[in-house]
């Protein structure tokens, strides 16, 4: 059954079978990002639209309360699932595990194509909610029963019905890429690869990929549940309701149930993002600062620990939802445990910075910025972990403040930093040195300006996800300053981002030529024969790794460093 | 895991235990001896039990919580032969049914790699018709809630709403798994009858196969327990 790399394997010869219906990983990498990046921009735009009605309420008269809550809806989906999920696995994922690890392809090359096509079809039917009557569901990312299928919440006809049935065929295509990855990784390794010298960037997208297996069947389930209380009416998550004055049919239902199952997929969620990005930064950060990583296997158990410890802290988002108070001590010990690896992680980005021969390239400043950002972002959850202070503070700016930091533009910032760093590999030439700094720059900055001060807001008391805050008593007319500064720093980084996209669009065609290895990397993507790499990757043979990924600076060495293939002086000869 | 030892490069003396479990993991180029799709079908089991987990676990909950008295289950899933109602009949049948059919896989992957494919596709044959005489007793079982007692996945006139949904929901699911492994069983099965495999020699498809097979036999186990004996 295995792909066999024999005789029998010729490279795809027509345009379509070699860019669209293509079974090679690289070319199916890109695809995942193009499409990941497209959705992602309607996420950008929906929560700039958002900021406009916070900033200036009732100025633009199309956003009325309806709209503005599935602008909040869509743009949390979109951005956690649809464009970072899908684009750390299936974009990064795809392109730097079989190179990385010097394997000719995936080892079912079909299966990821098919992969790809599921999730364009998810995609699809996710953007086709905003086109049917009522629109698309209005019930905030986190979909919670009983309100999210009930009249009155916006959406609640086929508006939400597409949306469960697009995260159901996005669980498909994700376990069809996922299985793939994790078998490609444990499997089909190259000669002398192994495990403990996979380069960082592997384990994260591995480890990352194992949660997605375990943890997406609890959104499965839940999604068929609520899909058979919608439509079949069966009473899975719903109550005894009176709605509108009128006694529904059903009863008897847990709503909790559905946020322990939610939650149970969307603790592990915020790690499927996160664990690709710490790794992907610490190959940034050896890589740019020319020194090897501090405490590599430390790096791996930390992954490893996170992602085991992250699938039993899932109930730290339901303090207050009335659940048994005995829960929030246990989840609350096991949620600050967590700090532990991270820190660990946090300390040895550090270290290797120090004392390095930093090199301020754009990748280098988003790995930095990165660190700086998770940093900040994930003190503010030790203090929502702990159940006492989470109590006042859930379900304020405090909130939307730390999570969009810790997992949302955190990650963000390494999905620019390794597009950065990649794209010489992927399309032979550089990206733009000057527009990428501009970008870098607006970006960072501005989003420290959009986020920071939100926890102040937090402070305040100002409640999330409301459409206005008018009449409230306890929040003062100064908090109204701040959202509009923070309205208008968001449309600028908005805006900021279209440098981004019309860098990647213009380098790709005429930007200056990169060479196979513009960063001098050690690891085996950067070692191919072409650049870019052509199909089966690597030419006659494969390559033979002696060495971990991390040979930066070494005394005595002709460069700055050792490629993980390099046969060793002295070896070879007696063969 | 693995019983079968490989036709070729079966290493000598491998280290046991933990010290076992550490040198696969550390170990050069690939984490098991074992074949890419053997790997892949045992890691994507291991999701679907996620999923079957959360299902059970999700029916466990909603049993619990609801306020209206769970059904007598010996009366609804009673079998009535003339004017006796006897309880567990049929569900005795259809468990006796898959649980042969996992015996019938497991001689099949037998022949296999004795290299008898004859014998190896008559049997996956048998383990389909069994698979598939599950399935229609099933649908039987379904036609005797639906028409006979009254069930729907939204109510039931034999108490709290959550058996029908839980009920219908979770065999269809299960249903639906078998359904899928007797389309696969018939696939292999025929390729097998054709000689497919002959000139690779490599019958490990069979086995691949019946690892699914089992799979889904043994979930079975788990929703007999949980709705017929709770």
């Amino acid at each position: 059954m295995a792909y066999s790399h024999g005789d029998g394997h010729h490279p795809p010869q027509s345009f379509w079978t070699r860019y669209v219906w293509s079974q090679d990983h690289k070319v199916i990498a890109v695809q995942y990002t193009i499409t990941a990046i497209l959705i992602g921009l309607v996420g950008l735009v929906l929560s700039n639209l958002m900021r406009l009605q916070l900033g200036f309420p009732g100025r633009f008269a199309f956003i009325d309360a309806q709209h503005y809550y599935q602008f909040v809806t869509m743009h949390g989906m979109i951005m956690v699932i649809y464009l970072l999920t899908a684009l750390f696995l299936g974009g990064f994922g795809n392109y730097l595990i079989p190179l990385m690890v010097g394997a000719r392809d995936m080892v079912f090359p079909f299966l990821n194509m098919l992969s790809y096509w599921v999730y364009l079809v998810a995609v699809l039917v996710l953007v086709a909610s905003f086109f049917v009557p009522g629109g698309p569901t209005g019930a905030g990312w986190t979909l919670y029963p009983p309100q999210a299928i009930l009249p009155g919440t916006p959406g609640d006809g086929a508006g939400i019905i597409l949306m469960l049935v697009s995260l159901l065929i996005f669980i498909v295509a994700a376990t069809m890429g996922g299985l793939n990855y994790v078998t490609t990784v444990l499997q089909a390794r190259t000669e002398g690869m192994t495990m403990f010298r996979l380069p960082l960037s592997v384990w994260g997208i591995f480890m990352a990929t194992i949660l997605a297996l375990l943890a997406f069947p609890a959104l499965f389930v839940s999604a068929v549940m609520m899909l058979l209380d919608k439509t079949l009416g069966t009473s899975f998550f719903m109550p005894a309701v009176i709605s509108l004055g009128q006694t529904l049919g059903y009863k008897g239902g847990s709503p909790l149930l559905f946020q322990h199952l939610f939650w149970f997929f969307g603790h592990p969620e915020v790690y499927i993002v996160a664990l690709p990005a710490f790794g992907i930064v610490s190959d940034l950060i050896s890589t740019h600062a020319r020194k090897n990583i501090f405490g590599y296997r430390m790096m791996v158990w930390a992954i490893i620990a996170i992602g085991v410890l992250s699938v039993v802290v899932w109930a730290h988002h339901m303090f207050v939802s009335g659940m048994n108070p005995y829960f929030g001590f246990f989840f609350a010990t096991t949620t600050l445990i967590i700090a532990i690896p991270t820190a660990l992680k946090v300390y040895n980005w550090v270290l290797t910075l120090w004392r390095g021969n930093i090199h301020l390239t754009v990748p280098m400043l988003f790995a930095i910025a990165f660190v700086s950002m998770f940093t900040i972002g994930g003190l503010t959850g030790l203090f929502l972990g702990n159940v006492s202070v989470d109590i006042p503070l859930s379900n304020t700016y405090f909130v939307v403040a730390h999570f969009h930091m810790v997992m949302g533009v955190a990650p963000i910032l390494v999905v620019f930093g390794g597009l950065y760093h990649w794209f010489p590999k992927v399309t032979g030439r550089m990206l733009n040195d000057t527009l990428g700094k501009l970008h870098f720059w607006i970006t960072f900055v501005g989003t420290y300006l959009i986020y920071f001060p939100m926890h102040y807001l937090g402070f305040l008391g100002m409640p999330r996800r409301y459409y206005a805050y008018d009449n409230y008593q306890f929040i003062p007319p100064s908090a109204q300053q701040l959202n509009v500064f923070i309205t208008v720093v968001a449309l600028i980084v908005g805006v900021a981002q279209l440098l981004f996209l019309f860098n990647l669009a213009w380098s790709a065609f005429k930007g200056r030529l990169a060479g196979p290895n513009p960063w001098g990397a050690t690891t085996l993507e950067w070692q191919t024969p072409d650049t870019p790499p052509t199909h089966g990757n690597w030419g006659e043979a494969q390559p033979v790794v002696y060495r971990w990924a991390y040979e930066y600076s070494v005394p005595g060495a002709t460069e700055d460093f050792v490629p993980q293939n390099l046969m060793p002086e002295g070896e070879g000869e007696g063969e | 895991m693995e019983q079968h030892p490989q036709a070729a490069g079966a290493s000598p003396a491998l280290p046991s235990g933990w010290q076992g479990l550490v040198a696969d993991w550390s170990s050069d180029q690939r984490a098991f001896k074992v074949s890419w799709g053997k790997a892949m079908m045992w890691i994507f089991l291991v999701s679907d039990t996620f999923v079957f987990s959360c299902f059970l676990i999700g029916y466990m909950t909603v049993r619990i919580s609801t306020t209206v008295p769970w059904p007598n289950v010996s009366e609804a899933f009673s079998l009535k032969i003339g004017n006796v109602s006897v309880p567990m009949l049929l569900i005795a049948i259809m468990t006796f049914i898959l649980i042969s059919s996992s015996g019938t896989m497991a001689m099949a992957v037998h022949f296999a790699y004795l290299r008898e494919r004859g014998k190896a596709a008559v049997l996956m044959l048998v383990t389909a018709l069994f698979g598939a005489s599950f399935v229609s007793l099933q649908a039987f079982e379904w036609t005797n809630l639906i028409i006979n007692e009254g069930v729907r996945p939204w109510g039931s006139p034999l108490g709290a709403a959550q058996f029908g949904s839980s009920f219908f929901m979770i065999t269809g699911f299960h249903g639906l798994h078998v359904t899928a492994g007797v389309i696969y069983l018939l696939t292999v099965a025929y390729r097998l009858f054709k000689g497919r495999y002959e000139q690779s020699g490599n019958y490990q498809i069979v086995e691949i196969a019946g690892l699914y097979w089992h799979f889904v036999d043994l979930v079975w186990v788990f929703i007999f327990a949980l709705f017929y004996l709770w």
